[in-house]
């Protein structure tokens, strides 16, 4: 029964519409073995494309398309002419897109869609508590991230934001994602400047570090807002970190002594600085982050180049090294 | 490789102790990660059980029927990709050239006449005949196009009518829209250097401000984002970092923060890479993160760094080829992202790329293999400094590497064509810098006008 409600559905509808079957050629490749339903949906599709058709049942009909291929960015343009000629109500809309970003959540256009959609009706309101719900079944999704940091950005909703990123931190300290949320609404905000917020941010980042040492996120977030201001500017860090060393040792905090010798060499080159750099690296390479292996030697041999005691007089270091590339290779 | 073979790194009594450390602190994130990890241990017993010498292979014969199937025949499964067609011709294409499996004349003039049918009548390709331009196929077709690389596969291109499309793409503050109309993100600005460069269409002011942009996307761990402010993630990182490579302009990022950042990318445990911090190991990021490996290291020899190795990349090129083989290949052909997951056309072009990487370092007077497993199991060198490229280099400013993922030859090749045209000029009138008035005239041929 449902069979011949689809073909008179077509005969009543469609009927002055000659469907427009795809142009693959004669002998076509990486040909796709679509289902009837979807060479119908896009016949006709084509159909009302090749006419610039601005109807309702052109708009009906794109929303069978993005059914059927919500990564067909042709249908959603296609969509958002319609929408625009056919004066929808974009409420409805809003409906319509936060049903398919549920359904379909790492897809492009969906987000983009949603993000024109918002624009049109000047209205984020609904936003962030959607972002939420997409984000507590998949808590580092991408476009949900990216979303969320334009509509803040745009619309200056920074406000609640640290709260957020803080509660997400408890649920899971591991969520890179949500700790490069962190570094964006403070740099957006206070900024990093100020003792007070460097500090607050640092004991944060030990705190958590106590409680994981092994949580990779928190050892680059640490490195990542002392880099620019200097490690060693910090004081007493590089002794806390040397504390943490005897319990709560791990490869992380190992480079992170290796970046803070290294800052604190680029300051006063000191001989005792260079070689407990050097037998870090050492360490690293050998023994607790052998994966690296060749970055660590790499970066050994490069802090010895730098500040050893043949930096002084010029030599180069004896083992392996490539000179500069030479214009001959490219006249 | 006579003698012994070389003992697989995953089969080390040092290697049970690279499980992630979860600290008695369990979250989403150490959860999934042991159990992705518990999967890959269960894959490498299997295997211990089965294989008394330990030589990882290369399934060839099985990946290439796979590949020949889906070049001519794919199910209503991808539908899904019904609207990136050109991206399953590059990929299937690129496999098979890194198999060292010839394309058929016959079968590649079908293709060019495919892609000339999804070449949009306002210039770039589209996912599929009749749909709109789009920079991802378009950069799939272009390097399809290169791969076949015949005077057919080369004409199919419409330059002039490609440079108007890139125009209508660009954005005022540097960066590139995917499609007019559509979103803008790094990846943006690589297919359009990519296709560019190649087809020699490349003028200074259509990069203009674009370098800065991707710049913006280097964050707070080192890597880049999607968009300026955005997690730092490996398929984002490479396309900014490639892109930068062919505008000349890598030395502006922080490339010892790129550096570090990719190198802890590769997964103590499994060899393969991650995407992102935290997250989980899947077999395209073989490409995606390992090579930007070869991206720095010339980037820093081109800066005068002295102590770059001159036999390995800065990563673990045996760990990665053992996740390859041992744990991404599907027996009846294909590669996956992980153990459980379907194999794909993505993904077998992206392992493989990555294999390739992980078995050849290159510069421009050495190179060095490292194979793993059966010497059949070599795949085709995806790149790198040979004399040609920087030869070529020299009329077009931006290096040639696994920048562009096709085999080094194709590239030369491709750039040789091109360069004996003219660059185009410009109609910019329904460009976004339409306000700035008219373009300057395009370089004379031979030699495109570098970026200041």
């Amino acid at each position: 029964k449902l069979f011949l409600i689809v073909i008179v559905d077509s005969l009543v509808h469609w009927a002055d519409l000659e469907p427009v079957p795809q142009d693959d050629g004669p002998n076509p490749v990486v040909k796709i073995a679509y289902s009837e339903k979807f060479s119908d949906v896009y016949d006709y599709f084509r159909a009302l494309l090749k006419k610039d058709e601005r109807s309702d049942r052109a708009f009906a009909l794109t929303a069978e398309a993005i059914e059927l291929n919500a990564a067909n960015y042709t249908v959603w343009h296609y969509r958002r002419v319609l929408l625009q000629a056919l004066q929808k109500d974009l409420r409805e809309e809003m409906r319509y897109i936060t049903d398919i970003i549920e359904e379909q959540p790492k897809n492009y256009q969906v987000w983009h869609h949603r993000r024109m959609v918002v624009e049109w009706l000047n209205d984020p309101s609904e936003e962030l508590e959607f972002i939420a719900d997409i984000l507590s079944q998949d808590a580092k999704n991408y476009h949900a991230w990216q979303h969320r940091q334009w509509v803040i950005q745009e619309y200056k909703l920074w406000d609640n934001e640290l709260e957020f990123v803080e509660k997400l931190l408890e649920e899971d300290v591991r969520n890179n994602s949500v700790w490069n949320q962190r570094h964006f609404v403070i740099s957006h905000t206070t900024g990093y400047s100020s003792p007070a917020i460097l500090d607050r941010e640092v004991q944060y980042c030990l705190n958590q570090i106590r409680k994981a040492p092994h949580n990779e996120s928190a050892w680059n977030y640490l490195k990542g807002i002392l880099q620019d201001r200097g490690m060693s500017s910090h004081p007493g860090l590089l002794e806390q970190v040397l504390e943490l060393k005897e319990t709560h040792c791990s490869p992380y905090l190992l480079a992170f002594l290796v970046d803070c010798y290294e800052d604190a060499l680029e300051n006063n080159n000191q001989k005792e600085t260079l070689n407990r750099a050097l037998e870090v690296c050492e360490y690293l390479a050998q023994e607790k982050d052998t994966i690296r292996k060749e970055y660590w030697l790499f970066l050994q041999r490069s802090l010895e180049s730098r500040f050893g005691p043949s930096a002084a007089s010029g030599e180069p270091l004896a083992d392996g090294t490539e000179p500069p590339a030479g214009q001959q290779e490219l006249s | 490789m006579d003698g012994a073979p070389a003992p697989l790194r995953c089969f080390s009594e040092r290697h049970a102790a690279e499980v992630f450390a979860d600290d008695g602190v369990e979250t989403v994130t150490s959860a999934e990660q042991k159990k992705v990890e518990h999967n890959i241990e269960e894959v490498i017993s299997v295997y211990k059980q089965i294989h008394s010498l330990p030589q990882p292979t290369l399934l060839r014969e099985q990946h290439y029927q796979y590949l020949k199937k889906g070049l001519r025949h794919l199910s209503d499964s991808y539908e899904c990709l019904d609207a990136s067609r050109p991206w399953l011709c590059y990929w299937i294409l690129h496999s098979l050239e890194l198999l060292e499996e010839p394309i058929p004349a016959a079968v590649a003039s079908d293709v060019c006449q495919f892609l000339a049918r999804c070449q949009s009548p306002t210039g770039g390709f589209a996912g599929g005949p009749g749909q709109h331009a789009h920079l991802a196929p378009t950069y799939a077709a272009v390097n399809a196009l290169c791969i076949i690389g015949t005077e057919e596969a080369y004409n199919v291109i419409d330059r002039e009518k490609l440079l108007d499309f890139l125009w209508s793409v660009k954005q005022p503050d540097g960066s590139f829209v995917m499609h007019v109309g559509g979103e803008v993100d790094v990846r943006s600005a690589y297919c359009a250097a990519s296709v560019a460069s190649l087809t020699n269409i490349l003028t200074p002011k259509l990069f203009e401000d674009t370098p800065s942009w991707i710049l913006r996307c280097q964050n707070w761990e080192g890597g880049l984002g999607g968009v300026p402010g955005l997690e730092a993630h490996g398929g984002y990182t490479f396309c900014g970092t490639a892109a930068l490579v062919i505008l000349g302009k890598e030395h502006m990022l922080d490339l010892k923060a790129l550096l570090r950042w990719v190198v802890s990318r590769q997964m103590r445990f499994e060899g393969g890479f991650q995407g992102r911090c935290n997250k989980l190991v899947d077999g395209c990021y073989s490409f995606w993160q390992a090579g930007l490996l070869p991206l720095l290291h010339r980037a820093f020899f081109k800066e005068g760094e002295s102590q770059l190795s001159r036999q390995r990349w800065m990563f673990e090129q045996q760990a990665l080829q053992e996740y390859i083989l041992l744990c991404c290949q599907n027996p009846a052909g294909g590669l996956l992202d992980k153990p459980g997951k379907s194999r794909d056309f993505y993904h077998t072009c992206y392992c493989l790329s990555g294999l390739s990487i992980a078995q050849h370092f290159g510069n421009v007077d050495l190179h060095h293999e490292l194979i793993l497993g059966k010497e059949e199991n070599r795949l085709v060198r995806l790149h790198n400094n040979y004399p040609e490229f920087f030869l070529s280099c020299s009329h077009v400013k931006a290096p040639t590497h696994p920048v562009y993922n096709i085999c080094p030859e194709k590239v030369a090749q491709a750039l040789q064509h091109f360069h004996q045209l003219p660059v185009p000029e410009a109609d910019q009138r329904h460009g976004a810098s339409s306000a700035d008035g008219p373009s300057a005239p395009a370089a004379s041929s031979g030699s495109a006008e570098h970026q200041s």
